[in-house]
């Protein structure tokens, strides 16, 4: 996206680091719990809390878990890879120093593709994945003059994922944080949850005129929604092109986003004399990856969004917009799959998938339940298709019978008999009730007669209300033609 | 003074075994000698109604017919092993009143197999230093003198207080750790044995880390066969430590046949280094002529990295000990200081009183050797050199069997002396430091005294986990040398 | 090498180790000292080597993913200076 300045045009320049919280038991280097919300300091271990000589052990699935996601992100994994030491003190971080990757990180580069909203996909490049510990957390707000810390979550794995700058708008980095979460959650190696802290993102930014060299940028620290992420970005590059143009330079710095502010501020307590003396952790051996255990990995790899979707465009005719919508969470995906597959062979795909991105999600979003707990599942909306399909009732009477299987969990064949809503089909029954209305009408007939075809979709609607639609419309339309001669 | 304190472990454990000693009485006359061994300062903590519990309870075992490898042996603890319930200190101001809620993996090997804790002893600050003198609780005293003077002489270092309290009779054994001469300096010094082990041998967990690229603990006793009862209940593999080894343990006392035909020795050349006393020379030299007089075939070998090893290891230890005491920050155990200014003042107010000053020097320079812009002028150059060092090793093993060189430059040293030059005190290491960078087992054998009559000790340097034939030459090297000086300052 | 003292002055904002002037004089000679004779490495040709990372010929363990640790909040707590509700406490930590 072009920033339009007082002194012409900008470009911006986007690379996120997102900290991602894998999904494991047990925390990266112990044995403690990495579940949530337990009594403070009741989920550490004494490796945790830095006591005097303890050691690290890494935890096997959370390395796992980092090479399944450098492989969800078609990413170069590094077969030799090493924990480093970063060293810096604050009192959520028990050691004095962070196990994180530096130099040589377990995963290289790799790609994600982007769904814009204009369908278009675009590709950005991932500059590495590492494996670090997450720190303690500390509360200031239990004390005026202390600061309470709390080290349950000190230890729990994270995967830092590095984009390259390859990022241009706002919008941009909304779907990548987008896709980035639906592949993990494919890959069920983090939940994804923002608001929980799970998935948080650091945005690195720098403006240019387009085609120059790149500018000075700045990381705005830990913004925790994709909203927040959006609004960050606007903010800072705004903040950015202001100071350029008022003849200032950007300041290398890192910065804070207050979403209640609506502002970007410099951090210079954090910034200042950083120097983390990354080195070796001597305390583990560098990580040497089994080849074999990759290839295991990978071949038990779920199929991704892009290849489903892939899939739903090739061999279902979706278009990209509802493949999208349908692949962005795998649940859906699965369940769009579950109502195409019918019991007597497959189901129009561009139904089912107008139906379930449609009426279905619109529901379960004005309900706020989950699929799972849905009263309608993927075989009862298949049974109202199928009675679409073969015309026992039609597609308008269908959403009435919807709503009420939404209601009540029942079945659509209950409902549709129950209320009598089998369409009329018996064309002499409809014939009737056709010549009824045209010879009630005949200032409308009229009409139709010297031109104006819309009065036939008045007539068509006029027999529907007398039919309670249930009148099969195809065969409405084709009777009125022929008695109207429009 | 009790005759029970002079024995050997090993005769000790004979007689247990035949049950005409009870640990309760073995371990009275020990607690006794650490109380009347006080003027020496060798422990920083006396833990005397704990030894006497679990002798009683040992005792009780064997009734029962119980009997760990160190069934009933009452031993001293260097005061860097984190003992459950027990002041732990690492000789550190900082770690005041830290009471460890846990027990480190060496000392919990040596009570599964029975044995009893009589206390911490004295140690440099943090495993720092050579003479003992760094602990803030003072100085820990050698039990010898030089012949022609009553001035106080250093145990060595770091682990002084328990080398002292081993050559002293406080203790049948002791543990010690090793960075980089820790256990061999002080054993040459106070006249008794110390074996480091091959880097993983022995577990670091529970351990206060100094350097853990290197630190390594292991024992140190009077006689060979002492540290090889003592190494076999210490060592194995662990879990909790990821550079531990998963390697069985041998019976290393079946190791000591007491034949070293045919075993190649090497005498490393660039070892005689300038300025060496005449007196660690001759001892070496009589090393080599009993090793030869054994059937053993003694030739020079190169190691052309020596001279290169000490500014190695003085850039790669430092490095690692300004990370590893980063945790003692005042938050969650040890001394707070300024606890009500603002966090970075408390930080730097805590660690300014909690460390001695030749624990900040190393802190500094440590620091200083991994900051932006030197990390590859010193630490990763350290890295390449002890590269090359261990490659030199490599090398003359294709050779031989084992090295034999002096373990120290000098005999021990009075109190006061070579403090104010610190690189002066770190030339104590030079013969010990190498293998340490190798991560390669060393003894010190204790071979003959000096002019003014004090210990000088002989070192051997096996292969990787060959501390078998480390202890089989060591005891070959000991019944030659039948080293039976007693030191000025016997417990009594 | 030389050392200056507003570089001690820096190691020690660094290493937080607060120091006065009389110590940042010494250490200029101390540190400096120390860095000079470890210079001597200057002279190896390394070149080519890669430095070590373990001395131990083994390959890293790894943990099984299992909880096996924690919950022993009282112990964590049980030597700090200070802790309040099971919390460690530190001065107010301003950002
Ligand atoms: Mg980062
Ligand atoms: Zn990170």
């Amino acid at each position: 996206m072009l920033i339009e300045g007082d002194t012409g045009t900008w470009e911006m320049v986007i690379g996120l680091e997102v900290h991602a919280q894998v999904i494991s038991e047990a925390k990266l280097f112990s044995g403690a719990s990495t579940a949530f919300g337990a009594a403070p300091n009741s989920q550490v271990s004494l490796v945790d809390a830095a006591m005097p000589g303890m050691l690290p052990v890494l935890n096997r699935v959370c390395v796992e878990q980092a090479i399944r996601t450098g492989l969800g992100l078609k990413a170069h994994i590094n077969h030799f890879s090493v924990f480093e030491r970063k060293n810096y003190f604050y009192p959520d971080l028990p050691a004095g120093y962070q196990i994180s990757q530096y130099a040589h990180p377990i995963v290289g580069e790799g790609t994600i593709l982007l769904d814009l909203e204009d369908g278009e996909v675009r590709e950005v490049g991932i500059e590495r994945l590492h494996l670090e510990q997450d720190a303690g957390k500390s509360l200031h707000d239990q004390d005026p003059y202390k600061t309470y810390v709390d080290l349950n979550r000190a230890g729990v794995a994270l995967m830092e994922i590095v984009s390259k700058p390859d990022l241009r708008s706002p919008a941009e980095a909304g779907a990548y944080l987008r896709k980035l979460r639906s592949i993990l959650r494919y890959l069920g190696t983090c939940d994804g949850n923002m608001d929980e802290g799970s998935m948080r993102c650091d945005v690195n930014l720098s403006v240019r005129r387009p085609g120059d060299p790149l500018g000075t940028r700045t990381e705005t620290k830990n913004v925790n929604s994709i909203r927040f992420v959006q609004q960050a970005i606007e903010i800072e590059a705004r903040r950015q092109v202001e100071v350029l143009e008022s003849g200032g330079t950007v300041v290398q710095e890192t910065r804070l986003f207050d979403h209640r502010s609506g502002e970007t501020r410099s951090m210079r307590s954090k910034e200042e004399a950083h120097d983390y003396r990354y080195f070796p952790d001597p305390d583990l051996l560098p990580l040497e990856l089994d080849p074999a255990w990759v290839a295991e990995i990978k071949a038990a790899l779920p199929e991704l969004p892009d290849a489903k979707k892939r899939r739903f465009m090739e061999d279902f005719g979706l278009s990209a917009y509802d493949a999208q919508v349908l692949v962005a969470e795998q649940a859906n995906a699965a369940f769009f799959e579950a109502v195409l597959q019918g019991p007597k062979g497959r189901r129009d795909p561009k139904t089912v998938a107008n139906w379930v991105t449609g009426a279905y999600f619109g529901a379960l979003n004005a309900s706020g339940v989950g699929l799972a707990e849905a009263p309608v599942d993927a075989e009862k909306l298949g049974g109202l298709l199928d009675l679409i399909a073969d015309d026992t009732i039609s597609g308008r009477i269908a959403k009435d019978v919807f709503e009420e299987m939404w209601q009540t969990g029942r079945p659509a064949g209950e409902i549709v008999e129950a209320k009598g809503l089998k369409q009329i089909t018996d064309t002499g029954e409809i014939e009737a009730i056709v010549d009824k209305i045209v010879a009630d009408n005949p200032d409308q007939a009229a009409q139709v007669a010297e031109g104006n075809q819309k009065v036939v979709g008045w007539f068509v609607g006029q027999v529907m209300k007398a039919t309670q639609g249930k009148a099969n419309p195809g065969v409405v339309n084709k009777l009125l033609k022929g008695k109207l001669g429009g | 003074m009790s005759e029970l304190t002079r024995i050997s472990l090993a005769e000790a454990r004979d007689l247990l075994g035949k049950k005409e000693l009870s640990s309760k009485e073995l371990t009275e006359a020990h607690a006794a000698a650490v109380e009347a061994a006080r003027p020496l300062n060798a422990f920083i903590t006396e833990t005397p109604d704990r030894a006497l519990a679990m002798a009683e309870a040992s005792d009780a075992r064997r009734a029962r017919g119980e009997a760990g490898l160190l069934e009933g042996i009452p031993l001293a603890i260097k005061d860097l092993f984190c003992t459950e319930g027990v002041l732990t200190t690492a000789g550190s101001h900082i770690l005041d009143g830290f009471q460890p809620t846990y027990e480190s993996t060496v000392t919990a090997n040596l009570w599964r197999e029975g044995a009893v804790l009589l206390g911490k002893t004295n140690l440099d600050e943090f495993a720092m230093g050579s003479s003992n003198m760094t602990s803030h609780y003072g100085g820990a005293e050698n039990p010898w003198r030089r012949s022609d003077s009553n001035a106080k002489l250093v145990p060595g270092g770091s682990s002084g207080g328990s080398a002292a309290a081993v050559a002293a009779r406080c203790a049948l054994g002791a543990t010690g750790t090793d960075t980089g001469g820790s256990i061999r300096q002080p054993a040459s010094f106070s006249g008794i044995v110390g074996l480091k082990p091959t880097y993983g041998r022995c577990s670091r967990w529970g351990i206060v880390a100094f350097a853990s690229s290197l630190d390594q603990a292991g024992p140190m006793t009077r006689t060979v066969r002492d540290a090889a009862i003592m190494l076999r209940a210490m060592a194995g593999h662990d879990p909790k430590d990821s550079t531990s080894v998963d390697r069985s343990v041998p019976d290393y006392e079946a190791a000591l046949t007491g034949d070293v035909k045919g075993l190649r020795i090497g005498v490393p050349k660039e070892y005689r280094v300038d300025g060496m006393p005449a007196e660690i020379e001759a001892i070496w030299q009589q090393g080599i002529d009993w090793l030869t007089a054994a059937g053993a075939e003694v030739r020079e070998v190169s190691l052309p990295h020596t001279k290169y090893a000490l500014p190695t290891y003085y850039i790669i230890a430092p490095a690692e000990a300004s990370s590893n005491l980063a945790r003692y920050d005042g938050v969650r155990y040890g001394l707070r200081e300024a606890g009500d200014a603002p966090l970075v003042e408390m930080y730097e107010a805590t660690r300014a009183a909690g460390f001695g000053e030749e624990v900040k020097r190393r802190l500094l320079i440590g620091t200083y050797v991994l900051s932006a812009g030197y990390y590859d002028a010193y630490y990763n150059k350290a890295r390449q050199v002890r590269s090359l060092i261990a490659r030199d090793f490599a090398e003359a093993y294709n050779h031989v069997d084992l090295l034999l060189t002096p373990t120290a430059p000098s005999a021990a040293f009075a109190m006061g002396e070579k403090m104010d030059d610190p690189v002066a005190m770190y030339l104590n290491d030079v013969f010990t430091v190498p293998a340490s960078l190798a991560g390669l087992p060393g003894i010190s054998v204790p071979a003959g005294l000096s002019a003014d009559g004090l210990p000088l000790g002989l070192q051997l340097v096996g292969r990787a986990f060959d501390e078998e034939t480390v202890l089989r030459a060591g005891g070959v090297l000991e019944a030659a040398a039948a080293f039976d000086a007693m030191p000025a300052f016997v417990a009594a | 090498m030389a050392i200056d003292k507003a570089t001690v002055y820096g190691i020690a904002r660094l290493a937080r180790i607060r120091i006065d002037e009389a110590q940042a004089q010494s250490l200029v000679g101390e540190l400096g000292n120390i860095l000079d004779w470890v210079e001597q490495l200057g002279e190896v040709d390394t070149e080519g080597v890669q430095p070590m990372t373990s001395v131990v010929e083994m390959r890293l363990p790894l943990r099984e993913d299992a909880v096996t640790d924690g919950g022993k909040p009282d112990d964590i707590v049980k030597n700090a200076p200070e802790a309040a509700h099971g919390f460690f406490v530190v001065p107010k930590v301003v950002e």
